[in-house]
């Protein structure tokens, strides 16, 4: 407990000015720079961006999941008003996956091969609640019930198993124990759209019976918009805009985020040619976010503009 | 055509000036995979019938797994069809140059792959891949000075010259892509086949490709096919986009045509799950229950009673719509690919496992 009142106790999840940097021996790179936000319950919450922005390093600090070279240097987590990074072992095994479970990129590929299904979802029973077998079995198949899979399913090994039913037993499995925080990061990256949507909508359903919060990664707008309450847009480490998911995709106010959109062409109206950033273009030394609108943050310079450095277009 | 052609009558979306860059007739592709006790032929394609006109981007998209890739892959002649024609630039190529492509082959058709982190070599500066290019195609001699082309090929994909003498692996993963554009241009390719060219690329760079590609287009004349699953850019960057499912093709036309008024059940389906936030409460099981079925085990089709239709259960029949200057044509609803074919396809969903692991239970969950 740190003792500090939190301005908005109700709050799942309060990360505050969190950074942390890979150490090398030649050089330290910052992967997540003074980065705040809040997750409130029930809510979801979005962070997009490309690759390397950051964005997955944040959530596995969250989880407390980041090893040597990647060290938290700076900030402070609060998860229902308890202080992540200064929970023992003991509290971390279980904190992870009761309070806050995640879904890996391309978790599908992470069940176990020689295992069953079935094996695999009561083992989290057995070890986690301490379960008979047989008492297990029946959560096994609620569980898949859960899900929209058949129980019969849990004699299937993984693969048995399409990807995209793959995917739901890796989630069914970490919303077994009812976490309050369900963190995704690129969950459907490697699925059909039509699988992907179906997805999609099984997280709506599952969040809207258990009543979890969503901390929900991608590189994919259209995709997060669907899903999120509120989103944040990273880059290189740092936020360049938050604000209400739909609100922020109709008034994007950074350069970036503008970027990120276009990279998604509407699929109605005429065709009209967009723009993206140049080749090389990075943006550097990024400023605070201020509030451009109320709700809506945005790291733009005091007159409104924005900085663009090093360019090479 | 000396082949049989695939059928007798004028095919709705046939080619109207009878001279396109790639023009595919009942293109066939079976692959044998399982060991020796569980050998059997998959139908990676069937019966594919597909004109790519001169100075048109065309789509071709799909679901993993329906093929889209392994037309490429044919027409670049890495993959031998099992029958059917490919005729490129007025050449059958596979019956004149049967057992490889010829250098003069090699130049008029350019892949542009997906990953450009695989596609070029690290070590190698970026002069390398394009001079090495332009000597083996055009025969210009080690002495003479190319330089001038170097720089006019960089500054056709926006790359600055100064590039030129840096390693690939210093390059970010849209620059790699950009050379490898360039790359393919420096044959002076009369098609370029893009597979997935922008799906390993960081999202703020993608648009930067697809414009490049309209770009090439415009200003070149270069003919593309543009193979992806990502019906929004297809929509964006090609001028016809081409439905394929199951190894065929469903539905072809003018993109705007195709994606705004879909006309067979697949592509309703593939739309309809694409993520667009100006959609409303997107997701409806019931009607995507309704189309999956439509497409596997359709009984009816709008075109049925018209005596000019002529629609088959049997024979992929295409069906004209809407203005015929849109090219838009439609595989009668009728018509059935094989169930094992179709199963296999609408993947990775709980009513195809069904279909495979559990046939008895087929008649209830239906």
């Amino acid at each position: 407990m740190t003792g500090i009142t939190d301005a908005a106790p109700r709050n799942v999840l309060v990360v505050s000015d969190l950074s942390v940097e890979y150490r090398g021996e030649k050089r330290t790179t910052r992967a997540v720079d003074r980065v705040s936000f809040t997750i409130g319950p029930g809510e979801a919450f979005g962070l997009a961006g490309e690759s390397g922005c950051g964005k997955s390093t944040a959530a596995n600090a969250i989880m407390r999941l980041l090893r040597d070279p990647a060290v938290i240097t700076g900030g402070s987590i609060l998860f229902d008003g308890r202080d992540v990074l200064a929970m023992s072992p003991d509290e971390l095994r279980s904190f992870r996956w009761r309070e806050v479970a995640m879904v890996f990129q391309s978790a599908m590929n992470s069940l176990n091969p020689v295992m069953t299904i079935g094996d695999q979802i009561m083992d989290i029973f057995t070890t986690h609640e301490g379960m008979t077998k047989k008492q297990a079995r029946v959560r096994a198949a609620e569980l898949l019930d859960l899900v929209q899979i058949d129980a019969g399913r849990l004699k299937a090994y993984p693969h048995q198993l399409s990807g995209g039913m793959r995917q739901r037993v890796v989630i069914a499995m970490a919303v077994a124990l009812h976490p309050t925080l369900l963190i995704m990061d690129e969950p459907t990256t490697a699925l059909d759209v039509v699988v992907q949507q179906e997805i999609m909508a099984q997280i709506g359903d599952l969040q809207q019976e258990l009543g979890f919060s969503i901390l929900f990664i991608t590189h994919d707008m259209s995709l997060m918009i669907e899903l999120c309450d509120r989103m944040a847009v990273m880059y290189s480490g740092r936020f360049v805009e938050t604000a209400e998911a739909k609100g922020l995709f109709a008034n994007p106010r950074h350069p970036y985020t503008r970027a990120l959109i276009n990279a998604f062409p509407p699929m109605h109206g005429p065709v009209a040619e967009l723009t993206g950033l140049g080749e090389g273009v990075r943006f550097t030394n990024i400023p605070d976010l201020v509030e451009v609108s109320p709700g809506h943050l945005a790291a733009l310079d005091s007159a409104g503009t924005h900085d663009i450095l090093g360019g090479r277009s | 055509m000396t082949a049989q052609p695939p059928t007798s009558r004028p095919q709705p979306g046939a080619s109207p000036q009878g001279d396109p860059v790639i023009s595919l007739r009942g293109l066939t592709k079976d692959f044998q995979v399982g060991g020796l006790f569980s050998r059997r032929t998959v139908r990676a394609l069937n019966q594919i019938d597909l004109d790519v006109e001169r100075g048109e981007i065309m789509a071709l998209v799909g679901e993993s797994g329906s093929g889209k890739s392994t037309i490429a892959r044919c027409v670049i002649r890495l993959e031998q069809p099992t029958s059917g024609q490919i005729v490129v630039d007025g050449v059958d190529v596979v019956r004149e140059e049967p057992r490889r492509a010829s250098h003069e082959y090699r130049g008029k058709v350019q892949m542009v792959f997906q990953d450009p982190f695989g596609s070029l070599n690290p070590i190698h500066q970026v002069r390398h891949f394009l001079e090495r290019a332009i000597r083996l195609h055009t025969g210009v001699g080690r002495r003479e000075n190319i330089e001038s082309t170097l720089e006019e090929l960089m500054a056709t994909v926006d790359l600055p010259a100064d590039l030129l003498d840096t390693h690939a692996y210093e390059l970010s993963g849209g620059q790699r892509q950009r050379v490898a554009i360039a790359r393919a241009l420096a044959m002076e390719p009369q098609v370029i086949l893009a597979d997935e060219p922008t799906s390993m690329l960081d999202v703020s760079v993608r648009i930067g490709i697809l414009n490049l590609m309209r770009r090439l287009r415009g200003a070149k004349g270069i003919s593309m096919l543009y193979i992806t699953h990502d019906l929004a850019s297809a929509r964006y960057v090609a001028d016809r986009t081409t439905v394929m499912f199951a190894g065929e093709l469903v539905e072809s036309g003018r993109s705007t045509s195709v994606m705004d008024h879909p006309a067979h059940p697949y592509t309703q389906l593939l739309l309809s799950a694409v993520p667009d936030p100006d959609r409303a409460g997107s997701y409806d099981p019931v009607e995507r229950a309704r189309l999956r079925n439509a497409v596997l085990h359709s009984a009816s089709c709008p075109f049925d009673g018209d005596p000019n239709a002529g629609c088959s259960a049997t024979e992929p029949v295409r069906h004209a719509v809407g203005d015929p200057a849109d090219r838009h044509w439609v595989r009668c609803h009728m018509y059935r690919p094989s169930a094992e074919v179709a199963a296999r396809a609408l993947a990775a969903d709980k009513s195809e496992d069904d279909d495979i692991a559990q046939p008895a239970a087929r008649g209830k969950k239906a």
